[in-house]
């Protein structure tokens, strides 16, 4: 055992020599890459230049990273089990965490929204505010607040694929005067940016609350797990 | 200049430490955190070596905001995984590590 744990030492710290090693001495890059941001910065639409990096010049990553997030939940809403969704055993009976909800839940929704807006010319934007909106889900959930929106399954499942679908659409749309797929035209780009954040600030945060909301503090441990399931109708 | 590879040198520090802990552990929670802080210091490795002499890059930022968003999905579906797991047969650990 320990001779397993020594030579995997060894071997990590062999790996982590070599690549603080090879960091220390990298190539140079060819591409002169913020200056090619920079002087496209005008074409983009937005003022900030990661937003414009995430939602213009390599949307495609974000497309296809919205399109992992939807497939996570989708995996993870096909392994849940059969097993009542109680919000009452989030086992928080904290009258304190309920009131301080009160205050809080409108704050953490202007700061999503501020965080969405201001993406367009500082640090900020949908992955940031999808997250703060998740955060008030998970809260809300772990204070016992019950949202029947949130319960409905065909809204929430139009909720997680709206972001997707918004994006697919309006990389399709602009195909139309003959243009290739996700280049949006110079007149409306800014707001088909927003438009587009929107949606997935919208689906960001549903999804990261439905893969809370899908593990439940039902009974973990196996016997119990059948014990319960025997008691289930 | 060379505050951006203290950066990416933290970067490589947590990577090794969290292969190792990847490696030593056979616990499947503590190998998800041990992959984790693995991916978090690929991502420093990024935001570190973005800023050299020219001015701080904007596209690895924008690749590490999305592998961040990723990254929290996808261990929340590991997480899911393994209660599934824990629940049909009672073990933390895989079958073939022991």
């Amino acid at each position: 055992m320990s001779l397993r744990i020594l030579s995997a030492a060894l071997l990590c710290l062999g790996i982590t020599v070599a690549l603080g090693w090879a960091v220390l001495d990298r190539p140079a890059p060819e591409e002169n890459l913020p200056e090619r941001v920079t002087s496209a910065m005008p074409e983009s639409g937005v003022e900030h230049p990661i937003t414009a990096v995430l939602l213009n010049f390599r949307s495609y990553d974000t497309l296809l990273e919205i399109a992992v997030l939807l497939l996570a939940v989708v995996v993870a809403l096909a392994l849940r089990e059969a097993q009542p969704d109680r919000p009452e055993q989030m086992g928080l009976e904290n009258p304190l965490l309920r009131a301080v909800m009160a205050w809080l839940l409108p704050l953490i929704l202007i700061v999503a929204g501020f965080l969405l807006w201001a993406g367009s010319y500082q640090p900020g934007g949908a992955f940031q505010a999808g997250s703060v909106l998740a955060a008030a889900g998970v809260l809300l959930r772990l204070a016992g607040v019950t949202t029947a929106w949130l319960d409905n399954a065909a809204l929430m499942r139009a909720g997680l694929a709206l972001g997707l679908l918004t994006f697919l659409g309006i990389g399709l749309l602009v195909m139309i005067p003959g243009v290739p797929f996700l280049t949006y035209p110079l007149a409306h780009a800014g707001t088909l940016i927003l438009v587009i954040e929107l949606t997935l600030t919208l689906s960001i945060g549903l999804t990261l609350i439905s893969l809370f909301r899908l593990t439940p503090p039902y009974a973990d441990d196996p016997d119990e797990a059948r014990e319960q399931d025997a008691e289930a109708p | 200049m060379s505050g951006s590879l203290v950066f990416a040198w933290s970067g490589v520090l947590l990577f090794g430490l969290g292969l190792f802990g990847f490696i030593a552990h056979r616990h499947l929670l503590r190998r998800l955190l041990a992959f984790n802080i693995m991916g978090s210091g690929s991502f420093l490795v990024l935001v570190g070596l973005a800023q050299d002499g020219r001015g701080v890059d904007p596209v690895p930022h924008a690749m590490v905001i999305t592998g961040i968003v990723v990254a929290v999905a996808s261990t929340a579906l590991a997480l899911v995984v393994f209660r599934r797991w824990y629940r049909t047969s009672g073990r933390t650990d895989l079958p073939e590590d022991t």
